[in-house]
């Protein structure tokens, strides 16, 4: 940071920095529309595979849509986490945050933020629709959106990590998958096991406590890890 | 701390610390861990000699699992090395971010391989034990469920590692890695954990709340210990020659070359 700036100025900067940045993400995103529908696509396209693969039966299939839903919002993240910072790496953008004086760390925020915003939110907004396909019963229904809004933040914060330790590999999509995944095990779990104490009208609410803790703490530590392995891949 | 600096700044260094500092050199490492290394392997032979004695000749097969329990004696110490590894792992990943002892990250890097070795073999273990014992070769448990995403979670660090060219890059990416997989180990274990109580409320479970005979006990503690210096001869091993490719050019690897070709 600037040094001969008095704080308060140095706040208002770092403020500037985080949203002209995810300002300038946005629009990216946004004037390339169709790349923005892929994530999209791709999860309408994986869970209607289930239904062909296992069978049209509604009891089955409300049984094995939290799970499903959420594997697919994995699979879905994990995809369009490669776009994080794969072409600001590419075109030495990456290079000239790092030398720009702001904090990696808030650099990498600002990404995670703009990554949600394109691929994770779309995922929370579609999921209705997506249980409603799944015969997911209509009492779980608010509570599968809620661990998708309180989930998909961790996934791209998580997933962040990998993308930083892999962005400097020619085929780094695969390694990346096999980094994060089992990193996304607990909140798979915890999701998951939300959904379904609603949809048997058990209480749920321990359970989005738990995915605000993760949500809270992956909020706090990612982006300093993510930082640093983003240093470890340009040195 | 502080005591430790101002030792430090004195000439007159205390012997542990001197030990310490030394085996930052890595030609004296290198001849001191040669040194070692038959020791621990002659440790772990007797050892593993005296705990399999015991295990597989003088102690009793199970009433309930039969003559199959004596995979335990293999089995349950490398699946606690496994875990002590991965533990270290992330331990010397913690070094080499912060205060960089140059043999940390070496160690670390040399780590992985032989915990994956004792995980795979654990893998194998456990078709071998599931089979006969519990009539199924797999089930979803807490404990394998959480060794498996364990075991991914070692592929993930040591693929990372070889799918970067540069070893010290790799080494640092393969450090970070491993520290967030420290960090995550807990909450991953005890979720799964957790999981398999609410999914599967009366699951096998090869514990159960099953007090051991000393019988079994004693071999197996044995087996445990003997496995740790299995561990760190190989360790130590792969470290050395981790230290000669680091050092190719250098003087000492030279004399240690002309000296092997005597």
């Amino acid at each position: 940071m600037n040094p001969g700036l008095p704080a308060g100025a140095a706040a208002a900067s770092l403020r500037g920095a985080f949203f002209a940045l995810v300002r300038r993400d946005l629009l990216l995103a946004f004037r390339r529309r169709t790349e923005l529908l892929f994530p999209v696509i791709f999860l309408l396209v994986v869970i209607s595979l289930f239904p062909l693969g296992i069978g049209p039966s509604p009891q089955l299939l409300a049984r094995i849509a939290p799970g499903v839903i959420w594997i697919a919002a994995l699979l879905a993240t994990v995809i369009s986490l490669d776009a994080l910072f794969r072409s600001d790496f590419e075109d030495g953008t990456l290079e000239q945050f790092v030398i720009s004086g702001h904090p990696l760390t808030l650099i990498a925020l600002a990404k995670i933020a703009t990554h949600w915003l394109v691929a994770g939110l779309p995922i929370v907004l579609l999921s209705p629709l997506l249980a409603l396909w799944m015969n997911l019963p209509l009492e779980s229904l608010g509570v599968m959106v809620l661990t998708l809004l309180l989930g998909t933040p961790i996934l791209s914060l998580i997933g962040s990590i990998g993308v930083g330790l892999t962005i400097s590999l020619k085929r780094g999509g695969q390694l990346l998958s096999l980094l994060v995944f089992p990193l996304y095990v607990p909140i798979l779990i915890i999701a998951t096991a939300a959904v379904m104490a609603a949809a048997d009208s058990l209480p749920f609410t321990q359970f989005l406590g738990l995915l605000t803790a993760g949500l809270i703490t992956s909020v706090t530590l990612a982006p300093f890890a993510t930082a640093a392995a983003l240093k470890i891949s340009l040195s | 701390m502080n005591t430790n600096t101002a030792t430090q700044a004195t000439p007159r260094k205390n012997a542990f610390l001197l030990f310490i500092h030394k085996l930052g050199s890595p030609p004296w490492f290198y001849d001191f861990s040669g040194k070692l290394i038959p020791w621990l392997w002659l440790a772990f032979a007797l050892l593993a000699a005296w705990g399999l004695y015991l295990g597989l000749v003088k102690g009793p097969a199970d009433y309930l699992q039969g003559e199959s329990v004596r995979i335990m004696y293999i089995h349950v110490p490398s699946a606690w090395m496994s875990m002590l590894i991965y533990t270290s792992n992330g331990h010397h990943g913690l070094h080499r971010a912060g205060l960089a002892h140059p043999h940390h990250g070496s160690a670390g890097d040399e780590q992985r391989p032989g915990g994956r070795r004792l995980h795979a073999g654990r893998a194998g273990h456990r078709f071998t034990l599931g089979g006969p014992t519990w009539g199924t070769y797999w089930v979803w448990d807490a404990r394998l469920t959480s060794e498996l995403v364990l075991l991914f979670l070692y592929l993930g660090v040591m693929g990372l590692y070889s799918a970067i060219d540069e070893p010290r890059k790799a080494a640092r990416a393969a450090c970070l890695l491993a520290l967030v997989g420290l960090v995550n180990l807990p909450i991953i274990h005890f979720s799964v954990k957790w999981w398999n109580t609410l999914h599967q409320p009366n699951s096998i479970s090869i514990t159960g709340g099953s007090s051991i005979d000393p019988s079994m006990l004693w071999p197996l503690l044995i087996m445990a210990v003997a496995v740790k210096f299995y561990y760190a001869a190989n360790l130590l091993t792969r470290t050395r020659v981790r230290l000669l490719e680091q050092d190719l050019r250098k003087g000492w690897v030279r004399d240690v070359a002309r000296e092997k070709a005597k």
